[in-house]
């Protein structure tokens, strides 16, 4: 019960928070606007889902919004150069995770501080694809968007796959070794070499990883709109962590759960449909998601204080 | 002459653990008062609360005659007491000038700072210690000695009376030592008194007036040097009763399981370690801290490999180059320190007993918690762990538990070398000898066990053979059964007057 105490307070928050618009705002409980709302928000929760890992291995990753660009930019391209979707996917996927090992490298290989790799990532890979693209998008083929099918039936297939992803995700986190050396290595990192785990691989593997969901999100997200943005990404790490950190997640490492983050990143994406049914200006949203990011950290402050008292 | 400084019956616990058990303590101007005893004797301890740093739970300390009731580190420098320790405690990346004024100017954070006067009071006060350094060089690019000057410089700046210095010629060469020596004894012709911590006898004969003897927490004596000799020293360092039975040893040796001859590693400050470890043995492997005894273990486990020698598992040549590479091997390495690299403290006790034997456990890296928990439950009651559950995290346990817990961790794995450092650190009586107990349970199942230790009375009554280490070598082996003054003295590098003590 305690070990999820963070995690069982965000989902009573989401509770309160779904129980307050059913009686304020019944609106928000119709089937097509919550069915794109969850499809938007898809892609978020995949990246979600590696941010976990690489938090949990006390980490952070910022530039994964960059990452997303390029995944999104790369797939667009080819799918307009004529390639199946097939293929496509798995090509985002494999440009997604070589980013994530260069990241990986920099930190484990070379010792370097994540956030400083990351963040110089973030700027790099953003002005990067700024001057290829100019800002351009893509203009995409028929047959790509709802990869063909009709809208209901293709957001029905993202929300099935990432539903089966977070499950094998969270098996995994559980059940596979690799998972539980995560949480040692991020718990303590001396530790875990002293017990045989190779701290440096882990974490490479957490941030490879990591790389791999973004490019899988970000194929989620290309076939959702006719054209691709070249910005689609930006803005992105802020939502993730946020979701990541509201989710339970310790940002010291060492615990937090994929079920947790989810959970999280649901209470971040009702805020701006509640807003939009309550006739609440749309510019309170930002302020209210720090807000609600604020509240977490201070639980989560209050909680430690109380437990070393 | 005055006393400058009066400690009666200081006492002060950490939890269970009693570090002072009521010290006397007595320190005149114009002394040089050497400190010595065992590792964990109290000396630390009894320095802290001269410091300040620790508040004694009983016990009272006067000061140049004035009784003070607390004594805090902010008050023991206006009173002159100065300390420098054998890690020296400036700022890197700050200029000598600047170290020195952090100390002796006042603390206003929005004063004006005269950088000349700043300079010129550096330069005398590093003349006056006899020290050739740039008042603006950076400390970071100053060598052990030379920072250690500082500190003193610093020391004499503030008007210390009273300077207490740990171990200072631990990283010094002959002749640092002897310009040490040299200020030390002109501190004492202006009236410091000086508290002299060191572990080479040599030393305290050469500098020292008095010198007390701490032993388990409390005085064994406080004696002029010249109505003392080393023997003497010695004897009154170790000479306690066993307050503690230990289990006998029943174990006939087996086939040899670890053979290193002439091993050495240039980064952990080992070289020409020779061993040999046999099936059913415990090696106790002695010796001071510092003395090299966690770095051997930790080339022995591949954390920090060797770059000389060679090593022989189970008659087979091989390299250790990485943990992963000396589990294979059937070696186990319980570290000390185990609230920092024993466990995860975050972690539940049954994952935490797992983490290591996961290839045993789970061959294809697929986690079952059914079998995790029985196994975890089975280390529970073997160790007889006391937890609330094996899904209580290990942090929530107390630190005998904790340890029981890092054993399993190891035992789990089915080594057929264990390596053990500091088992019983920090561990209640009762925990302590239930680990004993253990450890003679793995030998006599045919483990080898290397028992790193600084409790005498533990290496003693726990070793078949005993293994001295003293600046990174292992300078003797013991037969089991020798006496606690013989290891002492192996471990300070005396060798013993011709007495019947010495064999």
């Amino acid at each position: 019960m305690s070990r999820y105490s963070r995690e069982l307070s965000v989902l009573a928050v989401l509770a309160a928070m779904l129980l307050a618009l059913g009686v304020w705002a019944p609106g928000f409980y119709r089937l097509q606007p919550l069915l794109s709302l969850a499809t938007r928000e898809a892609p978020v929760l995949v990246v979600a889902c590696g941010m976990v890992l690489v938090v949990i291995a006390r980490q952070i990753d910022i530039s994964v919004g960059s990452q997303f660009s390029i995944c999104s930019v790369a797939g667009g391209l080819l799918a307009a150069a004529g390639w199946p979707m097939v293929l496509v996917v798995p090509a985002s996927v494999a440009i997604g995770a070589m980013l994530g090992m260069l990241n990986g490298a920099l930190v484990a290989g070379l010792g370097l501080p994540s956030i400083v790799v990351t963040l110089a990532m973030l700027v790099t890979l953003r002005q990067g694809l700024n001057l290829f693209r100019q800002g351009e998008f893509v203009t995409l083929p028929d047959g790509v968007q709802w990869f063909g099918l009709s809208q209901s039936v293709g957001q029905a297939l993202i929300l099935a796959a990432t539903g089966v992803l977070v499950i094998v995700l969270a098996a995994a986190l559980r059940h596979v070794a690799l998972g539980r050396q995560i949480y040692a290595v991020g718990s303590d990192a001396e530790a875990s070499r002293l017990a045989g785990i190779r701290p440096r691989w882990v974490t490479f593997f957490a941030f490879a990883a990591l790389g791999a969901l973004t490019g899988l999100a970000a194929a989620m997200n290309v076939v959702q709109s006719p054209q691709v943005q070249p910005l689609s990404g930006n803005g992105m790490e802020l939502k993730v962590i946020a979701a990541v950190v509201v989710g339970g997640v310790a940002i010291s490492g060492g615990r937090g759960t994929l079920w947790g983050a989810t959970a999280g990143l649901m209470v971040l994406a009702c805020i701006s449909p509640a807003l939009v049914h309550l006739h609440i200006e749309a510019y309170w949203e930002k302020a209210i998601q720090g807000a609600v990011i604020l509240l977490a950290a201070i639980a989560e402050g209050l909680r430690r204080r109380r437990s070393d008292a | 002459m005055p006393l400058l400084l009066a400690f009666h019956a200081i006492r002060k616990s950490f939890g269970a653990v009693r570090a002072l058990r009521g010290v006397d303590f007595e320190l005149r101007a114009g002394e040089v008062h050497a400190l010595l005893g065992e590792n964990g004797a109290g000396k630390s301890t009894l320095i802290k609360v001269a410091t300040g740093a620790h508040a004694p739970d009983e016990g009272s300390i006067a000061i140049a005659g004035e009784t003070l009731s607390a004594l805090t580190p902010a008050l023991a420098r206006r009173l002159g007491i100065a300390c420098i320790y054998q890690q020296p405690a400036l700022f890197p990346d700050l200029t000598v000038a600047e170290n020195l004024a952090l100390r002796l100017e006042p603390v206003r954070p929005f004063r004006r700072v005269d950088w000349r006067q700043r300079t010129r009071t550096a330069e005398a006060l590093l003349s006056r210690v006899g020290a050739a350094i740039a008042p603006e060089t950076e400390v970071k690019r100053l060598s052990m000695p030379e920072q250690q000057l500082v500190e003193i410089a610093g020391a004499v700046g503030a008007g210390a009376r009273i300077v207490i210095m740990d171990e200072p010629t631990a990283s010094l060469t002959r002749r640092e030592q002897e310009r040490l020596f040299g200020i030390v004894r002109s501190l004492r012709k202006d009236g410091v008194g000086v508290i002299y911590i060191s572990h080479r006898l040599e030393e305290i004969f050469a500098l020292a007036d008095r010198v007390t003897v701490l032993r388990d927490g409390a005085s064994a004596g406080t004696f002029p040097v010249g109505e003392m000799d080393e023997p003497g020293l010695i004897r009154s360092m170790v000479g306690r009763e066993v307050s503690h039975l230990y289990p006998p040893s029943h174990s006939t040796p087996g086939t040899v399981a670890l053979k290193i001859e002439g091993v050495g590693c240039k980064a952990g400050g080992i070289s020409e370690v020779s061993l040999t470890l046999r099936a059913g043995e415990v090696v106790g492997l002695a010796g001071l801290v510092g003395a090299g005894r966690t770095q051997l273990a930790r080339i022995l486990f591949g954390v920090t490999p060797a770059d000389a020698g060679s090593i022989e598992v189970g008659g087979r040549a091989v390299t250790i180059r990485s943990p992963q590479e000396a589990m294979q091997l059937g070696i186990a390495y319980v570290p000390e320190d185990r609230r920092r690299h024993g466990v995860v403290l975050e972690m539940p006790v049954a994952q935490n007993i797992t983490l290591a034997a996961r290839r045993r456990l789970f061959p294809g890296g697929w986690l079952r918690f059914g079998r995790e928990r029985r196994e975890a439950g089975e280390f529970v009651r073997r160790l007889a762990i006391k937890t609330a559950s094996v899904d209580a995290p290990v942090g929530s346990l107390s630190g005998g538990n904790q340890q029981k817990v890092a054993l399993a961790r190891w035992l789990a794995t089915n080594p057929r070398i264990l390596i053990l450092d500091e088992p019983t650190q920090g561990v209640d009586v009762g925990a302590k000898s239930e680990i004993h107990a253990l450890i003679r349970q793995f030998a006599a199942s045919g483990q080898a066990v290397l028992l790193i230790s600084s409790d005498l009375p533990e290496i003693l009554g726990m070793s078949d053979r005993i293994a001295v280490m003293r600046g990174g070598r292992l300078v003797e082996i013991l037969p089991g059964g020798s006496t606690a003054p013989q290891v002492m003295s192996a471990a300070l590098g005396q060798t013993l007057a011709k007495g019947k003590d010495a064999e």
